[in-house]
C-alpha cells in the first residue's frame, strides 16, 4: 500500500561521486540546470549529453534507477511537449483538425522534452548519491551566509533532517491507521469527493495527534541530550573540502565554458 | 550525600484556561524524599499514574519542583545556569524508541548529544565508537534507525547517552514497548553499564522481573514511595505490591503460596534455582522424618 | 468451523529485492467458541496472518473460508466479514478520533449502515460489556487512561456484534493489574457471549492462564498447535524460535530432575502449588 513510496532515494554504493563534497554536488547540479536554460543548439545538447553521460557511469548508479525518476514527471512532459510542437508558429509540416504542427515546433518541443528529462536524471545523480543528511549538511553550510541577515538556517537544516527520519515512520503509522479504522467498516475507496473527504478524518484526527505526540516526545528527548540551538554545537562530520571537489569545481567550470561557447560562437 | 537526592520533593501538574486562571491542579509528586548512592542500580516500580515518570523527569531537569529541591552531583535542579550541567551527568532514555532518536544514522544518533555540548570533532569519533561498542551496536553504526528492532534502538539510545560521559542513567520505562527479546537485550545492557562502567542506574518499570537484580527497589505509590528496600525485602511482600497495582514474578508468588498454605519456605524467593533448591532441602528434610 | 484457513502463503514485495515470505503455507481451521492464543516472536508472521482472517490482506496463494464460504470468493463482502471478525489492534491511538467515548464507538456501527440509534445502543451495550462506566462516554477518548483507552478500542470492535474478536497484544504497555483487567474482560466475553477469541500475547504466562489452544509462528511457518499444556512440552525448542514456557514449567521440570515427582505439564501457578502441597500431603 502506501509504504510502497519511497522518499530519500539514496543509492549506497561507493563512487567518487558518492564520495564528493555535497556543497560540490549542489554548485555542480545548480550550474548543470542553467545551463541547460542557455542552450538552443544540438551542439550544446551534445555537450550536455556527454557531460551527463560520464557522470551517470561515475556515480555507479544502475541507469534503471535514474530513470525511474521520470515517471513522475511524463505527464508534465507529455503537456509541455504538446504545447511547445502544437502552439509554435512557424514553417507548417502538417496539420491535423486545428492544430497545426510546424519545423519550428518539432525542434521546440524536442529540446523542452530533453531539457526535463535532463534536469531530472541530473537532479537525481544528485540525491541518489548523496544522504539525506549530507544534504542537509551542506545546505546549511552554502546558506550560512543567510545567518546574517537573521535566517534561521541551522534551524531549518534540522528540521529538514528530522522530517527526513520521521516520514517513514508516519507512512508506515499511516498504514496501520488505515487498517485499524478499515477493521470497523470504514471505506477509503468509494463514494463522491465529498464522502471521500469525509472519510479521512477518522485517519487523519488519530495521525495529527500521534506525529504532535511524536513532536512533543522528540523535543524533549532532544532537550535532555543538551540540545540548544545551533549556537556552540560542534560537528562530528564537519564539510571539508578534498582535492577531488577542487577537481570537480574545475570540471564544472570547463563544462560551462563550453556551454556558453557553444551558443555564442555557434 | 548521593548522586541524586530529592527532599520534600512536590510537583503539581497545573492546567490553565485561556486567561491563565489555573483550572485544576494534579499533584503527580507528593512529598517525597529519596537519596541515591552513586554506582548502585536502582529499580523504580509502580503502576500507571504512580508518579515515577514525573520523578524521572526532574533528575534531568525537564521538570522542575513546585516544592522541595533535588540535587544531581550537589547540583539543584532549579539552578538555571547548571541545567546543561546537570542534563550531561544524568542521561535519560524514555519509553518510545522512535521518539528519541534523531539523527539518519545510527553513529549520527550517537554523535548528537556531544555535538550539542560542543566537544571537538575527534573526541566525538572516540566517544561514538567507545558508546556503540559498550552497547554492542557498532555492527550497526551505518544503519537507518529505521531498519533496527525495538531493542536495537533503545540500544542506541543508551549509547547516546553514554557518549555524554554521564555518571548516572534514568530510564523511563524502556521497555514497555518492546517484546521478550528486547526487554533481556536492553536490561543486559544496562546491567553492564551498571557493572563494568560503575554508571548509576534509575530504572524506572512495571516489569518486576526486571527489578528483580537491581540493588535497591523503590515502590511509588499516588506521588509518594510507599516501599523501599532489596528486592529480596520487597519481594516478600506479595499482599502488599498486588494492593499497589503490582505483581510478584511466578516463582515468588509460588514459594508465598505455599508459605501460605504451611510449607516453611523462604520468604522473597527470586530465582527458579534459589527455589528448588529451598523446596528439594525442605523435602528431603519431610522425607527423613517420615522414615524417622 | 467458523474460520479455516487452507496453506495461506504471503509474500512482501513479491518481485521485488525486498521479497519477504512472511507466511508459509500456513493451514488451521478454528471452531466456534474457542480461546485460541497466538505466539511468535517479533516478524513470525502472527499479524500478519490474523489480518488474513478479516480480509485486510489477501494471501498471495491460498483460501479463507469464514462459515464455509471463501471470503475472496464472488460477491463475498469484505465489510460484512469485518464486522462478523473484528480485530483490534495493539495501539487505541491508531483508531480513536472523535470527540467523545460514544461517538467513536458508534462510528463502527454507523459504517455497516445502522441508524443512529441503532448504533448508539450498540455503542452503550459494548461500552458496559468493557466495564466502561456511564460517566466517561461523553468524555474525549484522548483523556483516558491507558487501560480505559484499550477498552474503549474494543468496545468500537464489539459494537459492530462480532462472533469472533481477535485481538493484537491488547495489553502492551498496561501496568500488571491494568492487564489482567483487560484479559479478565476478555474471558469475560467468550464465557458469556460464547464469542471465538484470538489473543495475541508474548506473555506465556497470560497464555497459560487464558488460552484453551495455543498456535506457535516461526518464520512465517506453524510451528505449533495444540493446548498450552501439550505446546509448553516442548519447551527447548520454543526457546530455539525466541520463545519459552512460563517460569513454572520450568520450576516443574527442575524438581523432576531433583527427584521431586511434581507432573510435568505444569503452567499455572495454582497448578503448581496444588502439586507440591499434594506432594508434601496436603490437599
Amino acid at each position: 500500500m502506501i509504504r510502497d513510496i519511497t522518499i530519500g532515494q539514496y543509492y549506497p554504493v561507493d563512487s567518487v561521486l558518492h564520495r564528493l563534497d555535497p556543497r560540490t554536488k549542489l554548485f555542480g547540479t545548480m550550474a548543470f540546470i542553467v545551463s541547460l536554460f542557455l542552450a538552443d543548439h544540438i551542439l550544446s545538447y551534445v555537450v550536455a549529453t556527454v557531460f551527463l553521460a560520464v557522470a551517470i557511469r561515475m556515480s555507479r548508479v544502475p541507469l534503471s534507477f535514474m530513470v525511474r525518476g521520470l515517471k513522475a514527471i511524463v505527464f508534465l512532459l507529455l503537456i509541455s511537449v504538446s504545447f511547445n510542437l502544437f502552439l509554435t508558429d512557424g514553417e507548417e509540416i502538417f496539420h491535423i483538425w486545428i492544430l497545426r504542427v510546424t519545423k519550428e515546433g518539432v525542434r521546440m518541443a524536442g529540446f523542452m522534452a530533453v531539457r526535463l528529462i535532463y534536469l531530472v536524471v541530473g537532479s537525481s545523480i544528485m540525491t541518489l548519491t548523496t544522504t539525506p543528511n549530507q544534504l542537509t549538511d551542506g545546505l546549511e553550510k552554502s546558506l550560512g551566509f543567510l545567518k546574517k541577515v537573521k535566517v534561521p538556517v541551522h534551524e531549518i537544516a534540522m528540521m529538514m533532517s528530522i522530517a527526513l527520519r520521521f516520514i517513514p515512520i508516519l507512512v508506515e503509522e499511516t498504514d496501520k491507521i488505515m487498517k485499524a479504522q478499515m477493521a470497523r467498516g470504514a471505506d477509503f475507496e468509494s463514494g463522491g469527493l465529498i464522502q471521500k473527504a469525509k472519510s479521512m478524518v477518522p485517519l487523519l484526527v488519530p495521525l495529527f495527534i500521534s506525529a504532535f505526540r511524536r513532536a512533543t516526545d522528540l523535543a524533549m528527548a532532544m532537550e535532555a541530550r543538551c540540545y540548544h540551538g545551533g549556537e556552540g554545537r560542534t560537528k562530528m562530520k564537519p564539510l571539508r573540502y578534498a582535492p577531488r571537489d577542487r577537481v570537480a569545481y574545475a570540471a564544472f567550470a570547463v563544462y560551462l565554458a563550453a556551454m556558453v561557447g557553444t551558443r555564442v560562437l555557434v | 550525600m548521593g548522586i541524586i537526592k530529592a527532599s520534600k520533593l512536590i510537583f503539581d501538574y497545573i492546567r490553565r484556561d485561556e486567561d491563565e486562571n489555573i483550572q485544576e491542579i494534579d499533584r503527580a509528586i507528593d512529598g517525597l524524599s529519596v537519596d541515591i548512592e552513586k554506582g548502585s542500580f536502582v529499580a523504580i516500580l509502580g503502576h500507571n499514574g504512580s508518579g515515577k515518570s514525573t520523578l524521572a523527569k526532574q533528575i534531568n531537569a525537564i521538570l522542575v519542583p513546585t516544592e522541595g529541591t533535588v540535587w544531581v552531583s550537589g547540583m539543584d535542579t532549579a539552578d538555571e545556569s547548571k541545567i546543561w550541567e546537570i542534563r550531561k551527568r544524568a542521561g535519560m532514555v524514555f519509553q518510545n524508541p522512535d521518539n528519541q532518536i534523531i539523527g539518519n544514522i545510527v553513529e549520527e544518533d550517537v554523535g548528537f548529544g556531544p555535538e550539542n555540548i560542543g566537544v571537538p570533532t575527534d573526541e566525538i569519533w572516540k566517544r561514538v565508537d567507545e558508546s556503540l561498542e559498550a552497547v554492542g551496536m557498532t555492527a550497526y553504526r551505518y544503519k537507518s534507525p529505521n531498519k533496527l528492532s525495538g531493542g536495537q534502538k533503545q540500544r542506541v539510545a543508551i549509547a547516546g547517552v553514554m557518549a555524554m560521559r554521564p555518571e548516572c542513567i534514568v530510564l523511563d520505562e524502556p521497555t514497555a514497548m518492546l517484546d521478550p527479546n528486547g526487554r533481556k537485550e536492553v536490561i543486559r545492557t544496562v546491567r553492564e553499564l551498571n557493572r563494568q562502567e560503575g554508571i548509576t542506574v534509575l530504572l524506572i518499570t512495571h516489569y518486576m522481573e526486571e527489578a528483580i537484580r537491581a540493588d535497591r527497589v523503590i515502590v511509588m505509590d499516588d506521588g509518594k514511595i510507599v516501599m523501599d528496600g532489596t528486592p529480596r525485602e520487597i519481594f516478600s511482600r506479595v499482599e502488599e505490591l498486588k494492593q499497589y497495582r503490582l505483581d510478584v514474578p511466578q516463582v515468588t508468588e509460588l514459594a508465598y503460596e505455599l508459605r501460605k498454605n504451611g510449607l516453611d519456605m523462604p520468604e522473597g524467593v527470586l530465582s527458579p534455582e534459589e527455589f528448588v533448591d529451598a523446596l528439594a532441602e525442605l523435602y528431603g528434610k519431610r522425607m527423613a522424618a517420615d522414615r524417622g | 468451523m467458523a474460520i479455516r484457513a487452507e496453506h495461506l502463503t504471503f509474500v512482501y514485495n513479491q518481485g521485488t529485492a525486498l521479497e519477504q515470505k512472511a507466511l508459509d503455507d500456513v493451514s488451521f481451521e478454528i471452531p466456534d467458541g474457542q480461546f485460541v492464543g497466538v505466539i511468535g516472536h517479533t516478524g513470525s508472521g502472527k499479524s500478519t496472518l490474523i489480518q488474513h482472517l478479516n480480509g485486510l490482506i489477501k494471501p498471495t496463494s491460498g483460501k479463507i473460508y469464514y462459515n464455509g464460504e471463501d471470503i475472496y470468493g464472488e460477491g463475498y463482502s469484505l465489510k460484512t466479514l469485518r464486522s462478523k471478525v473484528g480485530l483490534v489492534f495493539q495501539y487505541p491511538e491508531h483508531q480513536l478520533f472523535e470527540v467523545d467515548v460514544i461517538s467513536d464507538v458508534c462510528y463502527g456501527p454507523r459504517n455497516l449502515g445502522l441508524s443512529p440509534e441503532e448504533a448508539r445502543q450498540r455503542a452503550e451495550e459494548a461500552l458496559r460489556l468493557v466495564g466502561m462506566k456511564e460517566k466517561y462516554w461523553q468524555q474525549s477518548p484522548f483523556e483516558l487512561s491507558g487501560g480505559q483507552k484499550r477498552r474503549v478500542a474494543i468496545a468500537g470492535v464489539l459494537a459492530m456484534n462480532p462472533d469472533v474478536l481477535i485481538l493484537d497484544e491488547p495489553t502492551a504497555g498496561l501496568d500488571p493489574r491494568g492487564r489482567d483487567e483487560i484479559l479478565d474482560e476478555v474471558k469475560e466475553l467468550h464465557k458469556k457471549r460464547g464469542m471465538t477469541i484470538l489473543l495475541v500475547s508474548h506473555s506465556m504466562e497470560d497464555m497459560a492462564r487464558y488460552a484453551q489452544r495455543l498456535l506457535v509462528m516461526n518464520h512465517g511457518r506453524k510451528a505449533f498447535d495444540g493446548t498450552p499444556k501439550e505446546v509448553f512440552e516442548h519447551y527447548k525448542e520454543l526457546e530455539s524460535m525466541g520463545l519459552a514456557a512460563p517460569q513454572v514449567t520450568y520450576i516443574a521440570h527442575a524438581l523432576r530432575e531433583r527427584g521431586l515427582a511434581v507432573e510435568e505439564d505444569i503452567t499455572t501457578v495454582e497448578e503448581a502449588r496444588d502439586a507440591i502441597l499434594r506432594l508434601f500431603g496436603k490437599e
